[in-house]
């Protein structure tokens, strides 16, 4: 297995399944501000899924572009984490997946900013600056959400009884991250995960929600083992270039 | 009869106008002219808000990832349009809810050429070249429009619309040039979109009913029908440079004037779309109605957390 390529595509996937997710709401927003905002957010994220995928490209030497990566994969090929497939649901549910996904996202650019390998350690510097603002945002929502009207704090906690089931499998780790961490390529998965536990633990603290006492772990993205939610993905994403193969757009 | 002070400070505010002097908020205005902005501009304003829907259709299926974000910072472009204009229609006075809300209730008219489908790819590339650059013939002359807010605002909107053009337009290039499926798959989209993209300039002059008022205001500087001619002259030979058809057979070249004589478009057509009978219309209001009543909650708790805060502040 080429774990460079590996690790590289499940940075990709992240950002592409999570942006594939916010660009359903562009037209769709609950004020035009938000609808300004969201969309942005899409786009920084294809554009980070367009750099991680060039990038896994060019490790993998099978001459596979972004492009081939991010439309003709198999299911099983792709290497999200299951909480960036999940459903938009309310905006509730959109920000606190897009929140609880930041404060993960964040700590790890921080790091991996300084990765041996200088390819991805440009491409997280660059994310770094969009993520910040994103956690920004989506913290401030959780928070205004939480600590808003009765109605907006039952959703906010219904949205994160939902999803927490879903955030070991960012954290998940295996041989692939070991042999990065070894070759000082990926930072150390157990300080990121103090620090999104420290993020997470604060907003959540300010919105006046609580962590469920279900401890229930879902995970398998890491591994391509997705929800039913990943084919309907997949259907309209790799639409065009299932349906017209071999041409050029 | 109108007073005379009234009468006085029509005939200095004309005056104005002729000298090409801008017309700022805080200015007194005839209330014809106010409301006459407000509907043109909260039409616009809508018309930019409705327009994200039949191209954000489309984003998800976006055929790669240049395209995917070109296409999405096409459209954040169209809402940001909308923000601009929503603001502009306040500085007459004008309240943003209420002009949404007028929208929604069908009150308020929005292009009528977003009440049509898109339903391949191509679309995309038609709407661009052709939606956009119907747009951007309309709207270069708003730049010198005599409302100060209204023309400054135009300047940025036709930079980003004479982008959004070139993107359509290339992307229509590139079907053309392509597999015989994707130069059919243009061609489709020019053969729906041609006739609503000349529907966009409006009626005949002769039947047009603010026109004239409009032109003495300076708030519009050509007629539609001029505008049309002037939309038809530049298109048709892009059309003709990348292997293009266009659905009319009575269009025909002018070597003495110079321009193309085109065929009777179908009024009754744009009458029914214009009354709500188009194929999306129902579509495009339901949506914006439901975004609208999805965010209720998020508002409402928006508002409710400002306040609190505010008191804790005070406390």
């Amino acid at each position: 297995m080429n774990t460079l390529f590996e690790y590289t595509i499940r940075l990709a996937d992240d950002s592409l399944i999570l942006g594939h997710r916010m660009s359903e709401w562009c037209g769709h927003g609950p004020i035009l501000e938000e609808d300004i905002a969201l969309t942005n957010i899409a786009l920084d994220l294809v554009g980070q899924a367009t750099s991680f995928l060039a990038y896994a490209g060019e490790t993998e030497g099978k001459k596979r572009d972004a492009d081939a990566l991010a439309f003709l994969r198999f299911d099983r090929e792709y290497k999200n984490a299951l909480l960036v497939e999940q459903p938009n649901g309310d905006f509730g549910m959109t920000m606190m997946r897009q929140f609880l996904f930041d404060a993960f996202r964040k700590p790890l650019f921080e790091r991996l900013q300084h990765s041996s390998d200088k390819q991805l350690a440009a491409i997280a510097e660059k994310s770094l600056k969009e993520t910040k603002y994103h956690l920004k945002h989506s913290s401030e929502w959780v928070i205004r959400l939480g600590d808003g009207t009765e109605e907006s704090n039952g959703r906010i906690q219904d949205a994160l009884n939902t999803l927490w089931r879903y955030t070991p499998d960012l954290f998940y780790a295996d041989e692939v991250d070991q042999e990065m961490q070894q070759q000082g390529i990926a930072p150390d998965m157990a300080a990121v995960y103090a620090d999104w536990n420290a993020t997470v633990q604060h907003v959540f603290q300010e919105a006046t929600i609580e962590i469920p006492s279900n401890n229930w772990k879902q995970t398998g993205g890491r591994k391509g083992l997705h929800s039913e939610h990943m084919g309907h993905i997949l259907a309209e994403l790799q639409y065009m270039q299932r349906a017209y193969p071999n041409m050029e757009w | 009869m109108k007073d005379f002070d009234t009468a006085e400070l029509e005939r200095k505010f004309q005056e104005k106008i002729d000298k090409d002097i801008k017309i700022e908020p805080k200015d007194w205005m005839p209330d014809d002219y106010r409301q006459t902005l407000i509907r043109q501009i909260s039409q616009h304003a809508h018309s930019e808000i409705v327009g994200m829907l039949p191209e954000g259709n489309w984003i998800t299926r976006a055929p790669n990832l240049r395209r995917k974000a070109v296409l999405l910072a096409k459209v954040q472009d169209e809402a940001g349009h909308g923000l601009y204009l929503y603001s502009a229609t306040e500085t007459l006075g004008a309240d943003r809810e209420q002009t949404i809300d007028d929208l929604h209730s069908g009150k308020a008219k929005y292009s009528s050429i977003f009440n049509y489908p898109t339903v391949s790819w191509a679309d995309m590339g038609a709407i661009g070249w052709l939606v956009d650059g119907a747009a951007i013939m309309n709207q270069v002359p708003l730049c010198r429009c005599s409302y100060g807010p209204y023309a400054r605002a135009m300047v940025r909107v036709c930079k980003e619309e004479s982008f959004h053009q070139r993107q359509g337009f290339e992307i229509m290039m590139q079907l053309a040039g392509g597999t015989p499926e994707q130069k059919a798959m243009a061609q489709d989209a020019l053969n729906r979109f041609w006739w609503p993209s000349l529907m966009m300039f409006g009626p005949n002059d002769a039947e047009s009913k603010h026109t004239a008022q409009s032109v003495k205001w300076k708030i519009k500087r050509h007629t539609n029908d001029e505008l049309r001619q002037q939309f038809v002259d530049v298109t048709v030979p892009q059309a003709e440079m990348i292997g293009l058809t266009i659905p009319d057979k009575d269009l025909k070249f002018n070597a003495e004037t110079g321009k193309y004589s085109y065929g009777e478009i179908d009024w009754t057509e744009f009458w029914e779309v214009v009354k709500g009978n188009g194929p999306c219309n129902k579509e495009r209001v339901d949506a914006r109605r439901k975004a609208k009543e999805n965010g209720e909650w998020v508002r409402e708790a928006a508002n409710a957390f400002a306040q609190k805060r505010a008191l804790k502040k005070s406390a």
